[in-house]
């Protein structure tokens, strides 16, 4: 098992076991922008040697990826398991939406196992963060009288953080390219598993601290959490497959789709849809997918898209 | 030393909610607010979930009767039903009535 992955689980059990460890906000904060601006800055810089036409239509399928995904979860949120429209719809967007750490693991995962990957793929998270969140919030709105605050809540999504900072590392790394970016090439490239690790440490604290809210919601997000995501990662898989993405390429789209967000979508929903409720669509994301991707997911998504690319 | 009387109204709610009710607070007359980063838990009015510690902040708002009211009662229409907030209001007294 990857050590990411243990000090994932080392956070769980610290908070299972009702240690009061606890990183420091800052500490937090300061590393998940770490993380944000590494993987940014990586793809950007990857992205500067790839001619932009032959992206186009990858970049395409990604983003109607994105849109589709909340459109699948929908209707099993809101019938299979009885949810009112605006919590199906929440929910719809997180899992429309992606987790960047997920990705960071998958992306360890790949290294870890030799496997090769398009070092672009940083794009795709950007992409594919904002299509899912804005689906679920026209789900939320069909039909409703409530007018949204478009205004303010494009400004929350556009201009979050996650999106500002990978969006800028791109760009950043895009323009300077990979000899100007040598002397920080140490800080960005070569610490970012012991960073990463970190990370996962307090990333097991929260999440086992969604464990309370699941006893409440019950069994069925308990199977949305698991089950759809292995389904979207098939789907992320195929798509990945008919843009001509490799079997790396193929494995983090597919883990993007299964992955839900956290970060970006509960603080979209806060403002966008605000009669759903969080500790539902946290504890699905965070308390079920994100600790079954990182410990069950990758791998199994690595074995299944591996027999879809007949590997 | 001479203190006048003016209401304290604090606001303790989700921190989603910061950049927004700042706007609605200085449109309804107060002239300034202090924010800090608290947590807490507690029941959410008649949904099961209760929150437990989860980012919020404490909003606090000098100013004189009616502007009290208007953002008391403001808060309770626009924010109460969906999100968690709590609401109280005591009196203080200051020196420099003008500035509230």
């Amino acid at each position: 098992m990857d050590p990411v992955v243990l000090f994932f689980l080392l956070g769980v059990i610290a908070r299972l076991a009702r240690s009061d460890l606890r990183l420091p906000e800052a500490m937090y904060e300061g590393l998940s922008i770490y993380l944000l601006l590494a993987i940014g800055l990586k793809g950007g810089v990857e992205l500067a040697k790839h001619p932009i036409g032959p992206l186009l239509p990858q970049v395409g399928g990604v983003i109607v990826l994105g849109a589709v995904l909340p459109l699948l979860a929908f209707p099993v949120l809101r019938y299979v398991g009885r949810f009112n429209r605006f919590d199906a719809a929440s929910v719809a967007a997180h899992y429309g939406s992606v987790s960047m750490v997920t990705f960071a693991v998958a992306m360890a995962y790949l290294l870890e196992r030799g496997i090769s990957h398009e070092q672009y793929m940083p794009l795709f998270v950007v992409l594919l963060e904002v299509p899912g969140i804005v689906v679920g919030i026209l789900l939320a709105k069909l039909g409703a009288e409530r007018r949204v605050e478009w205004g303010a809540l494009a400004h929350e999504v556009l201009f979050g953080r996650s999106i500002v900072l990978l969006t800028g590392g791109l760009l950043i790394g895009w323009i300077s390219g990979p000899e100007a970016l040598a002397p920080q090439a140490k800080l960005f490239f070569e610490l970012f598993k012991a960073v990463l690790a970190l990370f996962m440490l307090e990333m097991g604290l929260v999440a086992a601290g969604r464990i309370r809210d699941l006893r409440k919601t019950g069994l069925f997000l308990l199977g949305f959490g698991t089950v759809v995501p292995i389904v979207f990662a098939a789907i992320g898989g195929l798509v990945a497959h008919a843009i001509g993405l490799s079997l790396g390429g193929a494995i983090l789209l597919g883990t993007l789709a299964a992955s839900a967000s956290y970060i970006a979508a509960p603080a979209a929903m806060r403002i966008a849809v605000p009669e759903a409720n969080p500790s539902l669509s946290l504890a699905a994301s965070l308390g079920v997918t994100f600790p079954f991707n990182v410990l069950a997911g990758i791998p199994l998504y690595h074995r299944l898209l591996s027999w879809l690319y007949g590997v | 030393m001479q203190t006048h009387p003016k209401k304290l109204i604090v606001i303790i709610t989700e921190s989603a909610l910061e950049s927004l009710l700042v706007k609605d607070i200085l449109a309804l007359g107060a002239h300034g607010y202090t924010i800090c980063d608290v947590r807490g838990g507690g029941r959410h009015g008649a949904r099961e979930a209760a929150w437990e510690a989860d980012r919020n902040i404490r909003v606090e708002v000098i100013c004189d009767d009616p502007t009290s009211n208007a953002i008391a009662e403001h808060v309770r229409q626009k924010y109460s039903l969906n999100y968690a907030t709590t609401l109280f209001v005591t009196d203080v007294g200051v020196l420099r009535p003008e500035k509230f």
